[in-house]
């Protein structure tokens, strides 16, 4: 069985809020590290086998017209052992 | 007139966009996001709602629905819809109209009477407003905030597609303050405040509303 993820990340000039609460929220904790948090989403896609280039093509597609809007979103597709 | 309103899986305004259209003087059509069939009808309303629970993205899922591929098609020649709220989110997601929703600015969800400004009066859902017409109807949203790049944003003031702004202070981040847009055509709007909402002073703040609905009838007579 193999692992194919798509990492989906708002593209750096679209504000995002979530990001930001979460970032003002770990210096409340006492975790003074961040300048800055950007929030993002995985999808992790199980297939049957090694995945194929046929295959990754399709993932990267289905990125493209679904998984991500690329109106506001940039993504990545990558195999994880 | 037929007028078709679509029910996704959380859509929750079906019913009082069905109420409007026959206020204004048509019937409605119950339409189901399952199936392709437009039942014949001469426009379309996708109400506002959670569709698929906000899943993925607002209006990501329900843009890929069956139904949504009759609409495109139809849309494409010119058939009248209107994308309320989640609605328009679906419009973006389904690029019927451009840009995106996302997070409201400040990250709250809004429920409040908003000030309109009508900007554009020559849509199939907007020609009975005067241009520049200052309306009140509810708004309730967490996702409204218009997000498009600047090549956009200039095509859509050139061609005045922007077919309302808030009033006031800008309530949601949305750039150039817009709360509604049209395709090229104007047979195609989005706005994300609740027209459905205001069309009978016992249930709403105001009658302003009722506008797009008769807006779309006079459409069609002309």
């Amino acid at each position: 069985m193999g692992k194919i993820v798509v990492e989906v990340m708002l593209k750096p000039e679209i504000l995002d809020p979530q990001g930001q609460a979460v970032g003002n929220a770990l210096p409340r904790l006492g975790f003074t590290f961040a300048t800055s948090v950007r929030q993002g989403k995985r999808f992790e896609i199980e297939v049957a086998g090694e995945p194929t280039p046929s295959m990754l093509a399709d993932v990267e597609r289905a990125a493209e017209e679904f998984l991500a809007n690329t109106v506001i979103e940039s993504f990545i597709v990558k195999v994880e052992k | 007139m037929r007028v078709g309103v679509v029910t996704f899986p959380g859509t929750l305004d079906d019913r009082d966009a069905a109420r409007a259209v026959e206020y204004a003087g048509a019937e409605p059509v119950s339409l189901w996001h399952g199936s392709d069939d437009l039942k014949h009808v001469d426009a379309v309303i996708l109400p506002g709602g959670f569709s698929y629970g906000d899943y993925l993205r607002c209006g990501a899922i329900s843009a890929k629905a069956p139904i949504m591929r009759s609409i495109i098609i139809a849309a494409e020649h010119g058939f009248p819809v209107l994308g309320i709220c989640n609605g328009f989110q679906v419009l973006a997601e389904a690029h019927l109209l451009p840009g995106a929703l996302t997070r409201n600015a400040d990250m709250h969800f809004l429920c409040t009477d908003q000030q309109l400004r009508i900007e554009n009066n020559q849509t199939a859902w907007t020609n009975g407003f005067t241009s520049g017409q200052e309306i009140v109807i509810p708004m309730k949203n967490a996702e409204g905030n218009f997000n498009c790049d600047d090549a956009t944003l200039d095509l859509l003031e050139s061609e005045g597609r922007i077919i309302a702004r808030y009033v006031g202070v800008n309530p949601n981040g949305s750039r150039a303050a817009i709360a509604g847009i049209s395709n090229k055509r104007g047979n195609v709007v989005g706005l994300m405040p609740h027209p459905e909402h205001a069309i009978d002073l016992l249930t709403g703040p105001s009658k302003d509303g009722l506008t797009f609905f008769t807006s779309l009838l006079h459409s069609m007579v002309n």
